[in-house]
Formats: C-alpha cells, structure tokens, sequence
C-alpha cells in the first residue's frame, strides 16, 4: 500500500513536469508574440514593446523564460501580464465564483442519475428505459449553448425571471431574504445547464452499470432464494454495482477549475471559464499556463484519490 | 450391407444442409442492427445529411452559385421563415432561386437557407477529418505500444533522437552549418554504433531505459491531463483562424481513446493462437498487423469514432459560437446561431434552425454509434 503510493506520487510528479513543459511549448511555439498586441497603436514605440519584453523576460531563450515562469509560480509571484494583478489571486476569487455552480451542479447530476438509471435498468426494454434513453442522448446531443438559449427564452417569458449574471444589478440594499433568493434564481439555469451532460452520461452509465451486475450468477441465486425483487436489486445487485462510482468522485475534482467556458459567458458569469477565455483572448500567458497547470494537478489528484478509494473499497484489489 | 447403408446414411448426412443457417458476418450485424430502431434511424438521419451536404456543397460554392450565402439583401432584413422576398426592392439576380425564403433571412438579409447548406458541409468535412486525423494517430500509438510495447528504448536512441532534435533545432535558429553537422553526425551514427558493430564503449548505448509500452502510455497520460476544451480554444485562439487548424487541432487533442482501445485489444490478441501461427508462418510484422490483427481490433475503435463525430461537430459548433471557428464569410452553423443570438427575441428563427440542425445531426451519429456498440458487444446483447 505505502510503495503503491510512493510510486504512484513519484510517476504523477513525472508527468505534472511534462505536462509543464508541453503545455509552456504550446503557448510560446504558436505564432505571435504578447508583445505585438496592437502594432497600430501610435502609444506603443519600439522602445516601450522592447522594455516589456525585457520586463517579461521575453528577450531570453525559452528554457530561461520556462524556469522563471516555474520559478514565479511556486513562489506565489506570478502576476497577470494583462492588469499586474497576482494570478493566483485572480484565479481564487474567480473559483469562489464558480464553486457555488459547480456544487448546485454536482449535486443535481448524481441525484438525478442515479435513480433514473437504476429505474430504467430494472424497465428494461419497457417505455420508461427506452424514453429515458432516448431523452439521455436527447441531452448529449444538444449544443449547450443552444439549450441555454431556449431554457432562456422559456424562463424569461414565462416567469419574468432575471437570469443573466450572478445578482440583479443594483439590487443591493434591499432584505437580505431577497437577495438570497435573487442568487438563487440567478444560480438556477446556469447549474441546471451545467449538469443536463453529467445527467444524461452518468445515467447511461448507471443502467449499463446495473445490467452488467443483474446478469450475474449470484443476482440470480438471490430470485432463486424467493427474495423479494427490492432486495435483490437493491441489496444484491446495487451494492456491487456502486463499485465503479466510488472512482468517479476523484473524477469530479478536475470539473472544479474547468468550468464551462461556453454557460459561463452566455449568463455572464464571473467564473473560471470565463476568465480562461478573457486570458486567452489577451493573450495573457502566465494566467494560460497558471489555469492549465492548477487543472492538470487537479486530474493527477483526482485519479490519485480514486485509484486509493477503489483499494479501500474493494479489497480484491491489490495494487 | 450394413456398411453400405452406414456410408448412405453418413452422405445423407453430409449432403443435408447444416442445421444452423450459415450467415456471413455482415448479414448477421445487420440481423441484429436491424432490431435497435433507434439506431437505423440516426444511420437514416445520417444519410440524408450527408447527401445535404453534398448538394449544398456543389450549390453554395464556385463564382455563381445556384444559392448564394453572401447575397446581403439590406431590405429583407430578418423575415421569418416561409416569407416570399419582395420583387419591386430587389434586382432580378437577388431573388433566390425558389422564389422563396426557406429558413427566412438574418440581419443582413442573407438567406438563411443558402447559409444551412453552406454549413453543413463545413460540420460533416470538420466531424470526418478530425476524427479521421484522431484514428490514424490512435492506430498507430495504440498498435506500437500494443504490438511492440515489449521493447526497450536503448540509450543509443535517445542520444540519436537528441542529436535529431538538436540538429534540427540548430536548423530553425539560424545556425545552418552546425545544424547540418549535427543532422549528418546523427545519420552517420547507426552505421558505426549500428546492431552487430563491434566498437569499445558501445555498451552503453544498448542500456536500456524505458520500454515503447511505458512510454506511449506516459505520453497519453500527460495529454489526457489537459482539459481538452481549453486546450483547443487555447490553441484555435493562438493560430490564425482557418478551417483546417480546427479540424487538426481537435484530431490532435483526441487520439488518446483510440489509442487505449487499440493497445487493449492487441496485448490481447497478440497472445492468441493464429497469431502466433500468423508469426510461425514467417509473415511481416506489417501483414500481421494490418491483415490479421487490426479487423479483430477495430470495433471499438469505431464506435468510438462515430461518437467522436458527434463531439467534433460541438466542439466546432462551440468555437464558432465563441468567435473562434472558421472566418466569418463563410457560414458554419455555429456562427450562424453566435450571429443571431443578438436577435433572440425577434428573430429566433436564426437561433432554431441551426440549433435543431445541429441537435439532429449530432443526435444522429450518438445513436448509430450506440447501436453499433451494442451489436458489436456480445456482453450488452440480450439473451435470446
């Protein structure tokens, strides 16, 4: 147990320090340079673009330019090209931004998939497993941001809600009652949107999941005993079927930084996506790579955490 | 006697047509295709775009197309679907072809129509290329480190692939004359440290590091740690915008499956008897590779595939709608939904239309990769 975790850290540090340097050669391999933003800009002389660079250390090969960057990263100094505010600051304020999303997101998609998935896997082939399939592909299917638009226009026409951003603008001021539940409603669609994919997938997965346990020997010993039918499938057949799941909450850590770039703008919301696209589109490297770097620690642990679940949970496995 | 008629009745028996109706493997995937509707619908689905594609390919392009998607027409601004466009205001040449506006006209008076079917062509060509791109690379990892992952890589590769990359390093900075020498030290070096060379000192180049198996499979796990959206917009932002880098970049950014399914089912196979008979028999790596092993490991590579479409084709509608897909001219039916989000509430015809069309298509190619799938997976197949 203790050597498995000893290598397994070891291997994921290996790979944390690939996934730098591929993701470091990305950004300053592609053409362009931050640097040349705005030629046209009359402000903007030959003098000043050579004392940024120089600032920025842009003048300097890249290995110099890859070991500063890492450097200013672990030391908690790396700062945005774009406003000189700290990245790691910026990144925070924007994850306590997204956190309420993501939470109300996560919560929706394994309460709802779990039961819709069980139920159609006991149906069957009947109308409720085949409807439900249907509405699961349905909702992979779907462009995001076209649902977004039509949940839009149904809840704008019909209920007269505000849905853009995360409060009423200027809505301060007023009880704190209503402004909790002014958030609320803001909250709504965007989660909602955000957890229709995880829905729809992870319900398939549960049905597929269940039938695979439903066919085993044992699952039809306990019909053979005479059990009842929730018994068997819910004791004999869902427990073993929970299996696999265990190993998806680590899976969930990476959908933290993440976010989605696409709902995020649409509702205009202060999230990470949001900010990663803003970065991007100002070219602002050190925020680029800070984002990427964080959400690549983020799956290493995560895929940390669940191959450690699965070797509590399950003890035929022995790593 | 009594043997003669034994032998009659063994003949008997052997003229007799086996008991079992003997199908070939296609009829009976079909058999069983045949039965998941939904499937046969998304392939049903899937034909018909394709031919819309076709069609609106050969429509929408050359210098006078039949319906032209740049036609702007100020006057006949935002008209609902079905409006007849008004003779007096117009030239004869603006008129479209069936006297008619379809899917109605945008904020520019283009015909949105004329715009679909520009589109479509564009999602089927960025759906097939990147996933084309996606399985070639998968094939081609998964089948090294699934067919050769047992090798080592010796030091003498390394210092031999540095030399390469040095070389050409050198190359590209400006440094010709010692890029060439590099480049020709690192070409001349096999034929004095080559296999069966004799040479002091060259013991050190055979040790072994890391095998082909460990390697590939690192080198998936590092790119399976970048969030794949961001990563593709990252790089679609930092390219100058084309068509084509989108199609490369989202078949880069998602080989990664293709390549585990391939690598699982050859250290599978390579382990089986006509395999090794394949091998006794004296045949090439590459025949028994391509000819014996890859059709017993190509089904799930295709169903993933097909899926894979499908998510081409949102993720490109996703950076379209994000400003970041192909050049605004053209029409993809992303940007023709980011173009008409501004208009909502007066006009939703321009945020309806592309978006059933892509729900449809998408929708489609999930539910014909789904019943193949489950054609193909004896597990998931119901007890008869």
């Amino acid at each position: 147990m203790l050597s498995f975790i000893g290598r397994s850290i070891v291997q994921k540090l290996v790979t944390l320090f690939f996934v730098s340097i591929v993701s470091f050669l990305i950004i300053h391999l592609a053409p362009g340079e931050p640097s040349q933003v705005d030629p046209m800009n009359p402000k903007f002389t030959p003098e000043m673009v050579e004392r940024f660079r120089q600032a920025f250390h842009l003048d300097e090969p890249l290995y110099r330019q890859y070991l500063y960057f890492y450097r200013d990263l672990f030391t908690g100094q790396t700062i945005s090209w774009k406003d000189n505010q700290p990245a790691l600051k910026k990144i925070w304020e924007r994850f306590l931004n997204s956190l309420p999303l993501f939470i109300v997101g996560t919560i929706l998609t394994w309460t709802i998939s779990f039961p819709v998935g069980i139920r159609s896997s006991i149906a069957r082939g009947r109308f409720y497993d085949r409807s439900a399939t249907f509405f699961s592909y349905l909702l992979i299917s779907i462009p995001g941001f076209f649902f977004a638009y039509i949940l839009i226009i149904f809840v704008v026409t019909q209920f007269h809600v505000p849905v853009i951003g995360m409060q009423t603008f200027g809505a301060g001021g007023t009880s704190w009652i209503q402004n909790i539940m002014d958030r609320t409603w803001h909250l709504l669609l965007p989660s909602i949107l955000g957890a229709t994919g995880g829905i729809a997938i992870l319900s398939r997965y549960v049905r597929s999941q269940m039938l695979e346990v439903e066919g085993q020997d044992y699952v039809r010993t306990a019909r053979a005993k005479g059990l009842p039918s929730e018994q068997v499938h819910y004791k004999h057949a869902l427990r073993n079927a929970l299996l696999p799941f265990v190993t998806m909450f680590g899976m969930i850590l990476p959908g933290l930084i993440g976010g989605s770039v696409i709902i995020e703008s649409i509702f205009s919301w202060p999230g990470m996506g949001r900010m990663a696209y803003e970065a991007i589109l100002a070219r602002d490297y050190p925020v680029i790579l800070t984002v990427n770097f964080v959400s690549a620690v983020l799956v290493l642990a995560g895929t940390f955490i669940s191959d450690l679940l699965y070797m509590v949970v399950d003890p035929r496995i022995r790593l | 006697m009594n043997n003669t008629s034994e032998n009659a009745q063994y003949q008997d028996l052997t003229l007799e047509e086996p008991a079992a109706p003997k199908r070939t493997r296609l009829q009976q995937f079909w058999r069983l295709f045949k039965r998941n509707r939904l499937a046969i619908l998304g392939l049903i689905i899937f034909v018909l775009f394709f031919c819309c594609a076709l069609t609106g390919l050969v429509l929408t392009s050359g210098s006078k197309p039949v319906f032209d998607p740049a036609q702007v027409r100020l006057e006949e601004k935002l008209l609902p679907p079905l409006t007849r466009p008004n003779p007096e205001t117009l030239q004869p040449n603006e008129i479209p072809p069936m006297g008619i506006y379809l899917f109605g006209t945008d904020d520019l008076g283009r015909d949105v129509f004329a715009r679909m079917l520009q589109g479509a062509w564009v999602s089927l060509t960025v759906g097939f290329v990147a996933v084309g791109i996606s399985v070639l690379v998968g094939i081609f990892m998964g089948g090294l480190a699934g067919y050769f992952g047992q090798h080592y890589i010796h030091t003498g590769h390394l210092l031999w692939t540095a030399f390469l990359t040095a070389g050409i390093g050198l190359l590209a900075a400006n440094h010709p004359v010692a890029g060439i020498i590099i480049l020709a030290g690192a070409a001349l070096g096999p034929f004095f440290f080559g296999p069966g060379k004799k040479l002091p000192g060259a013991g050190i180049l055979k040790k072994r590091t890391i095998s082909v198996d460990t390697l590939i499979m690192r080198f998936v796990d590092i790119m399976l740690c970048f969030p794949s959206f961001f990563l593709i917009l990252t790089v679609v932002a930092l390219l100058p915008a084309s068509i084509y880098n989108i199609m490369i970049i989202i078949g880069l950014t998602s080989w990664m499956g293709a390549t585990r399914f391939v690598r699982a089912e050859f250290l599978s196979l390579r382990e089986q008897d006509f395999v090794s008979a394949a091998r006794a028999l004296g045949l090439s790596n590459f025949r028994i590779i391509f000819r014996h092993m890859m059709p017993n490991a190509i089904a799930p590579v295709l169903v993933s595939a097909t899926i894979g479409i499908a998510t081409a084709i949102l993720t490109e509608a996703g950076l379209s709608f994000l400003g970041f897909g192909v050049p605004p001219p053209h029409a993809t039916w992303g940007n023709i939904l980011s173009d008409g989000k501004r208009f909502i509430f007066d006009a939703p015809w321009l945020t309806f239309i592309p978006g059933f069309a892509i729900l449809v298509v998408v929708l489609s190619f999930n539910l014909f990769g789904e019943g193949l799938r489950d054609v193909m997976n004896p597990k998931l197949r119901e007890r008869q």
